[in-house]
């Protein structure tokens, strides 16, 4: 049968090669001649930094793009991809960040979704799905029930599920496109199970992420991507972190550690007592001008909701704060911006901009006020708003008005910055504020961060990343299991200190 | 496949694909029926059109932000016969502010539900449209309104005057159009519900107060159909309880022809305005060519399916640039 023959292949034979690969985007040389060999039964991690042309190399392996130049060999035969659909045909299967399962549905229907097994008179056979369900389950080793009603699985395992579709489909080539995005440690932990256990069967797996302690536990080889080009491949076990971010940027980072501590102000922001249903119960923080008050936590700890609190974009039963020293109370974004707060959202696409409008549309909107005369908006002043902040933060931008769209990750954040900034915050809270953004924006924002805290603006710094928290914090809090667990001084500020504020009960 | 071979060579959107289709009918009319472009008739369409343009108006704030409005046929019937039963028993004046009185009270209905139960614009407003046409029923007790002594009254110069040779009711038009094109264009209120209907929750993760802008624009809404119901009321001297059946869709497919996106966040008034005396004139044309009124049903029905599906593919090909 076609479909045996599609699996079996022997561990340490070539799988795929991509041979001298390019990709060409109006403007953009996205791959540049890149050449990788992926062998069965390997985990074969790429990096590289936003933009460096990861995701691009993927969907052009898993049949998203054609490639303008050059060619894949997979298992000996060279081929020309359409579509998706042949890819998976073939037995390539490109597992994306975001996990798409019919929530509704079990865990057999989502595994066999669109070849459900049909009985004589045409309806689902219902024994035969159950079955097939519990042989890939098994083969696979995963923890899975083939009952069970997907929506209702954490996380961690509605990824197994997802996987578990890749083994019913046969698939010999597994790519997993920045897997653990939205997981915790733990679930993280299975997720690596659930790939080894791919890869004992033979599975080639191409793992992209930027999170190198990841991939250096996981990954047999890793291969570097820069600006499209191909950097080289390492064998993980003979290299550590710098060397592979040597290769990332080209150059080696310096230590963030160097900084001289900040002498904070006054009291701008004290909550004496926060709660936010289903996430955090009577927790308590303060942050004062001219500091950095970093936030840590995993995902789902609840920071960006008690942002949302601080910001009167959500309902709390319980909360009590202090705004330079007087009882305040917020109930919409409106109150927050007009007392002096801003709020640099987690999701930038859907909360930070509206991505149809410009650059300078977008900045003045939290700020109308003062670019107004009798309701009126003057156009002048808002371009001159913009290229102030195109300049202060080094936009790339076409033109005021022109869709911020089409913009990089980056300049979109820059944008969502000014258009805070222009409102002239005492405090800023910034969530997340350099996911999606690649390295060299990543340092500038970076940098502007610590500039505004001297100027004598507060700022949360809320991370899931403790680079991030350890580079900029001038104190950090962790948030876990709804309560604040540690609140560490600059002095005492470790990755060590902050794990434990994880993993302490 | 037919559409990307006409569509890629001129690089046109899809918008512009479905502007031409119409724009081509429209010339096709004009070879058959070459008296559409006399003056007199040019004038007779717009007079005919300012009353949906007038319409046309209130609901392109509504749609910019995002949301729809489909109780407008009902409100202008019931704004009609209000306005023409009150004119013989109470004196224009008071039926005047009447009718307008109505408008804004749906208005402001409308907004309560939509901005502020949060309750879907189609469901809300289709039923306000089910409503208000129950009401005109009682209220007109099913018979037609009409006012008696059409020649003795000043009311007949809002729709039935000329002013330098222009029909009042296109003058009234063309002064709502500046005036709430600088609204809309020029203003905060204006800039904010391009905001709301580009993206909801970055306007208000900005501290803007969607709420209140949203109930706004259903309050104008409800306010540009009652003045077009004084305008049609003056016209005709006369109201029938269905005289709005009907335009829902009408103005809705003018709008959406104007460049409105019905996801929201675009549009302008002029173009709504253009919108909709673009299908006056292909009406015009066909009946001119001799086909019967209500063509103008099926006309809707055109416009309104090829331009969300141009809006949706446009759409999609953005989003996946």
């Amino acid at each position: 049968m076609k479909a045996n023959d599609k699996s079996s292949q022997r561990a340490g034979e070539i799988s795929l090669s991509v041979n001298g690969i390019s990709k060409r985007f109006p403007g953009v040389l996205a791959l540049d001649k890149v050449s990788v060999d992926v062998h069965a039964g390997e985990v074969h991690a790429i990096c590289g930094e936003n933009g460096a042309g990861k995701s691009t190399l993927m969907k052009v392996i898993a049949g998203n793009y054609r490639a303008d130049e050059g060619d894949l060999v997979f298992r000996g035969v060279k081929i020309d991809l359409r579509s998706p659909l042949q890819a998976k045909e073939l037995g390539i299967l490109l597992i994306h960040q975001e996990i798409s399962l019919v929530p509704e549905l079990t865990v057999a229907e989502n595994i066999f979704l669109g070849s459900l097994p049909y009985n004589r008179m045409g309806f689902v056979d219902w024994q035969q799905l159950y079955r097939r369900t519990e042989e890939v389950i098994a083969k696979a080793g995963f923890k899975l029930s083939a009952k069970d009603i997907a929506g209702e699985l954490p996380v961690a395992r509605q990824q197994m599920v997802e996987i578990a579709r890749a083994v019913a489909l046969q698939s010999s080539l597994v790519i997993f496109d920045e897997p653990t995005a939205s997981l915790t440690e733990a679930e993280a932990k299975a997720l690596f199970d659930t790939i080894r256990q791919l890869k004992e069967n033979g599975v080639a797996i191409l793992y992209i992420s930027h999170k190198l302690p990841e991939i250096l536990q996981i990954s047999d080889r890793v291969s570097v991507l820069r600006d499209g080009r191909y950097q080289g491949t390492l064998q993980t076990d003979e290299v550590d972190e710098n060397a592979i971010t040597a290769l990332m940027i080209g150059r080696h980072l310096e230590n963030p550690n160097d900084r001289p501590a900040s002498h904070p102000g006054d009291e701008v922001l004290s909550i004496d007592r926060i709660t936010v249903p289903g996430f955090i119960d009577q927790a308590e923080l303060s942050v004062h001008a001219g500091e950095i008050l970093g936030m840590y936590g995993l995902v789902g700890a609840g920071r960006s909701e008690l942002a949302e609190v601080i910001f009167g974009l959500r309902d709390s039963p319980d909360v009590s704060m202090r705004w330079h020293g007087k009882p305040v109370k917020i109930s919409s974004p409106s109150d927050a911006v007009r007392l002096g707060i801003g709020l640099v959202p987690e999701d930038r696409k859907d909360h930070g901009l509206i991505l149809d409008m410009g650059g300078a549309t977008n900045m003045t909107l939290p700020a109308l006020r003062a670019v107004q005369h009798f309701g009126f908006i003057s156009r002048d002043k808002e371009v001159r708003i913009f290229e102030d902040y195109r300049e202060k933060l080094q936009i790339a931008a076409r033109g005021p008005f022109a869709s911020v769209r089409t913009l990089s990750g980056g300049n979109q954040q820059k944008i969502v910055l000014g258009k805070w900034l222009s409102t002239h915050p005492d405090l800023l809270i910034l969530d997340e504020p350099t996911r999606g953004v690649d390295v060299g924006a990543k340092a500038e924002i970076h940098r502007l961060i610590s500039e505004l805290a001297k100027a004598g603006m507060a700022i949360i710094v809320i991370s899931s990343e403790m680079p991030e928290i350890l580079l900029l914090s001038d104190r950090a809090i962790v948030i876990h299991n709804g309560r604040v667990t540690r609140e560490l001084p600059r002095a005492q500020l470790s990755e060590q200190t902050l794990v434990e504020g994880i993993t302490s009960t | 496949m037919l559409l990307q071979i006409i569509r890629k060579p001129f690089h046109l959107s899809y918008y512009q694909l479905v502007i031409a289709f119409f724009g081509l009918a429209l010339i096709g009319i004009l070879f058959v029926a070459p008296t559409m472009l006399s003056p007199d008739n040019i004038k007779l369409v717009l007079r005919q059109g300012s009353i949906p343009a007038l319409m046309a108006i209130g609901v392109t704030f509504v749609v910019i932000s995002g949301r729809l409005d489909l109780s407008i046929g009902s409100l202008l019937s019931l704004c009609a016969i209000l306005i023409v039963d009150l004119h013989d028993k109470v004196g224009p004046v008071i039926a005047i502010g009447a009718g307008l009185g109505i408008g804004l009270l749906v208005g402001c209905v409308n907004g309560f539900l939509v901005a502020v139960l949060r309750l879907n614009p189609l469901i809300a407003t289709l039923g306000m449209l089910s409503l208000l046409q129950g009401i005109s029923l009682i209220y007109s007790d099913g018979r037609n309104a009409l006012i008696m002594d059409p020649e003795n009254t000043w009311f007949s110069f809002i729709g039935r005057s000329y002013i330098a040779g222009i029909p009042v009711p296109i003058i009234i038009l063309i002064i709502a159009t500046i005036g709430f094109s600088i609204l809309l264009r020029y203003t905060t209120f204006g800039r904010k519900i391009y905001a709301i209907g580009g993206n909801e929750a970055a306007s208000r993760y900005s501290g803007i107060n969607a709420k209140r802008i949203v109930f706004s624009c259903y309050v104008i809404s409800g306010l540009m159909t009652a003045v077009a119901a004084v305008v049609f009321s003056s016209r005709v001297m006369g109201a029938q309880n269905n005289s709005g059946s009907g335009l829902e869709l009408y103005v809705l497919s003018g709008v959406i022809l104007g460049g409105a996106s019905l996801f929201g966040g675009s549009g302008t008034i002029l173009l709504s305005v253009v919108g909709v005396m673009i299908l006056e004139f292909i009406q015009n044309g066909l009946l001119i060519v001799g086909l019967p009124y209500y063509t103008q049903w099926i006309l809707t029905w055109i416009v309104i399916i090829a331009i969300v599906w141009s809006d949706l593919a446009s759409k999609r090909y953005r989003e996946h640039q």
